[in-house]
């Protein structure tokens, strides 16, 4: 009777427990883990997206045979959204993890007031569509928008930026300011070819109008991570900070040997989240440059988009789909290296 | 810990506190800073607004004049206008929000409690999948998702938009986390008094998961109305009748491209589409805060 009643309420448990899991993993199933696969299937083939898929020819690895290893338009074109998006990375994580810590260490002094007033207004921009600000931001940088107005207020001198329309790399503008360009550069600087793009062109830096996306995406993430930085700062305990004042460590001091050692965690939280975001980045894209001026803003998800959705080459859009899986995972375990290590130490 | 501290006795060249004005100096430095960054967080938006009620002559030549004169409707009329056909794009922005918050927060929490509270084989298998999901990156189911939904002949259908982000990872890993966080005794004394589970599940545990339930809700909502790549592959360009308003205003941009764009209309659009989040926001601003580590994934 006993034993009945306890193999009853298994069976109860198991139809239940899997008729609760099953639409939710069956949603998963159909839109996440077999379009993995997926993925990996339509690289090695080559479809154009107007016929069944299971038409599309097999060509094995020609594909990554193409993009990675031959010289050619696509490998350059590769490259150089590998290029912009990874200056946009380098430049986006560091300056937004730092202004974010930054306002959260000013913004949680003990007898600082309208605090609320500040989380509210760092946070609002983080809310908004990425459309909305994009075409606001679209218009703030016409080079008659309030951008250059605003500069030109405090510096009369100042001359027009066209922000979305300038697809000069910032390293090559400032070597510029020292003699060094295009027509003065040594040979083997404009002249060695690695990977389908010159020494030269891989120097750029982000083109200004990549910067102007940078500068807004920075702008409209700081907030939400300065709200991680700022729950992660109520667990470090006060009389830390007291013992070190009272022994005479300044603000400073208290900084670099409290804040950020106890923070670690949170740090290393946040530059993951910021990495695996900005190699994504896709929709200011879209939304401002079409990946212009002179391709300078066409990040890889957007060459993926092109590529599969305007250019109908839905095998070499997956084909590069696996490359960035695998670009962002190695840059996450590279992040891992720098900070995961220090913090066991 | 306490090793810690004892570094911290190394750098020593005050001894005692600073003295008051430098205090009231570095707090006064303080506020500039955050009154700095405060203004310069929000003026985009205070601009956008004003310039939304200028003529376009007047956006062109004083964009940085706060009062419109001649204050003019014009811009939001043009919304409805031409091309643009923002009521409706608005009724299917509001569509889909609502649709994807309310499934996903039904899915969501279902496969949660199951997960944390009905002991069944392969469970924890379930559960580190439903986690390895969280770890794909979006953009790289772009071309999969829309060959299955074409397979399924789904693309360009309001199910084709609902149902690839109608179940999310983290909704069912915050569910999980929340139901293993509350005693379970109640839900034990109503399986006892012969409730089903699914009525233990509906009547016992859900109206205790009030907060998590808003944060998901919060979550869903915001993520699906501000959502634009998932509707761009699903719905595709020419289905403009179900269109949201992202997908609604950036291909109008995108269809301006070489000509001059007016930017009354779509300063006018950005704000119009803004304005339930700043809502959502202020009313639920707490539980906001508390999900903001997710959103941050979000570029």
């Amino acid at each position: 009777m006993a034993t009945t009643h306890i193999a009853g309420q298994r069976r109860q448990e198991l139809v239940a427990g899997y008729s609760f899991v099953g639409p939710a993993l069956l949603i998963l199933l159909i839109f996440l883990f077999i379009p993995m696969f997926f993925t990996l299937w339509m690289s090695f083939r080559d479809w154009g997206g107007i016929s069944p898929p299971a038409n599309s020819t097999p060509i094995g690895l020609e594909w990554y045979q193409k993009l990675l290893f031959e010289d050619n338009i696509r490998r350059s074109e590769f490259f150089l959204a590998f290029k912009n998006t990874f200056y946009y990375a380098v430049g986006v994580v560091p300056i937004q993890t730092a202004l974010a810590l930054l306002l959260a260490v000013i913004a949680n002094s003990a007898l600082l007031r309208f605090k609320g007033f500040f989380r509210t207004t760092f946070y609002f921009p983080s809310i908004t569509s990425s459309v909305a600000i994009g075409l606001i931001f679209l218009w703030i940088y016409q080079s008659g928008g309030i951008l250059n107005q605003t500069i030109k207020f405090f510096f009369p001198d100042y001359k027009n930026i066209s922000w979305m329309n300038d697809p000069s790399g910032l390293i090559h503008n400032t070597l510029g300011l020292f003699g060094l360009n295009i027509r003065t550069a040594p040979s083997w600087l404009t002249e060695t070819n690695v990977l389908s793009l010159t020494l030269w062109q891989w120097i750029s830096g982000p083109s200004v109008t990549m910067s102007a996306l940078m500068m807004l995406v920075i702008w409209t993430t700081a907030g939400t991570m300065m709200l991680v930085f700022l729950a992660a700062l109520q667990d470090v305990p006060r009389p830390m900070y007291e013992a070190a004042a009272v022994d005479g460590a300044t603000g400073w001091d208290q900084f670099w040997n409290i804040t950020v050692p106890m923070l670690r965690p949170t740090i290393f939280f946040v530059v993951t989240l910021g990495l695996i975001g900005t190699f994504q980045v896709f929709d200011q894209m879209y939304v401002m440059t079409s990946g212009g001026p002179a391709g300078t803003t066409i990040s890889l998800a957007y060459l993926i988009y092109r590529a599969g959705f305007k250019d109908a080459q839905m095998g070499m859009a997956s084909a590069i789909s696996v490359l960035l899986f695998i670009i962002i995972f190695v840059a996450t375990l590279i992040q891992r290296r720098v900070f995961g290590d220090r913090a066991q130490t | 810990m306490a090793e810690r501290v004892e570094t911290l006795n190394m750098p020593k060249r005050r001894t005692g506190g600073a003295p008051q004005w430098v205090d009231a100096l570095l707090t006064l430095l303080r506020y500039i800073i955050l009154f700095g960054f405060a203004i310069l967080f929000i003026a985009p938006f205070i601009f956008a607004i004003a310039n939304s009620f200028k003529t376009a002559p007047q956006i062109a030549s004083a964009p940085l004049t706060l009062i419109p004169n001649p204050f003019t409707l014009e811009n939001y009329r043009k919304l409805t206008q031409g091309a643009a056909n923002v009521p409706l794009w608005t009724l299917n922005s509001i569509i889909f929000a609502v649709s994807v918050t309310l499934a996903r927060v039904f899915l969501c929490s279902l496969a949660g409690y199951a997960l944390a509270r009905i002991h069944f084989p392969g469970r924890n298998f379930i559960f580190l999948a439903v986690l390895a999901t969280m770890m794909i990156p979006g953009v790289v189911l772009l071309i999969p998702r829309f060959i299955i939904l074409k397979q399924l002949g789904l693309l360009a259908t309001y199910p084709g938009g609902i149902l690839p982000i109608v179940v999310d990872a983290f909704g069912i890993f915050l569910m999980k986390q929340f139901f293993e966080s509350v005693p379970g005794e109640i839900e034990e004394a109503a399986r006892i008094d012969g409730a089903t589970p699914f009525q233990i599940f509906s009547r016992v545990a859900l109206p205790m998961a009030t907060a998590p339930l808003i944060a998901l809700s919060i979550l869903a909502f915001q993520g699906t109305w501000n959502e634009l790549q998932h509707f761009l592959i699903a719905l595709g360009p020419t289905a403009r009748d179900l269109w949201p308003l992202t997908l609604g205003l950036a291909t109008l941009r995108g269809a301006g491209v070489g000509q001059q764009l007016d930017f009354g209309l779509f300063l006018a659009g950005s704000l119009l589409m803004t304005l339930p989040m700043a809502l959502v926001f202020i009313v639920f601003q707490r539980y906001f805060v508390e999900s903001s580590s997710h959103a941050a994934v979000k570029g």
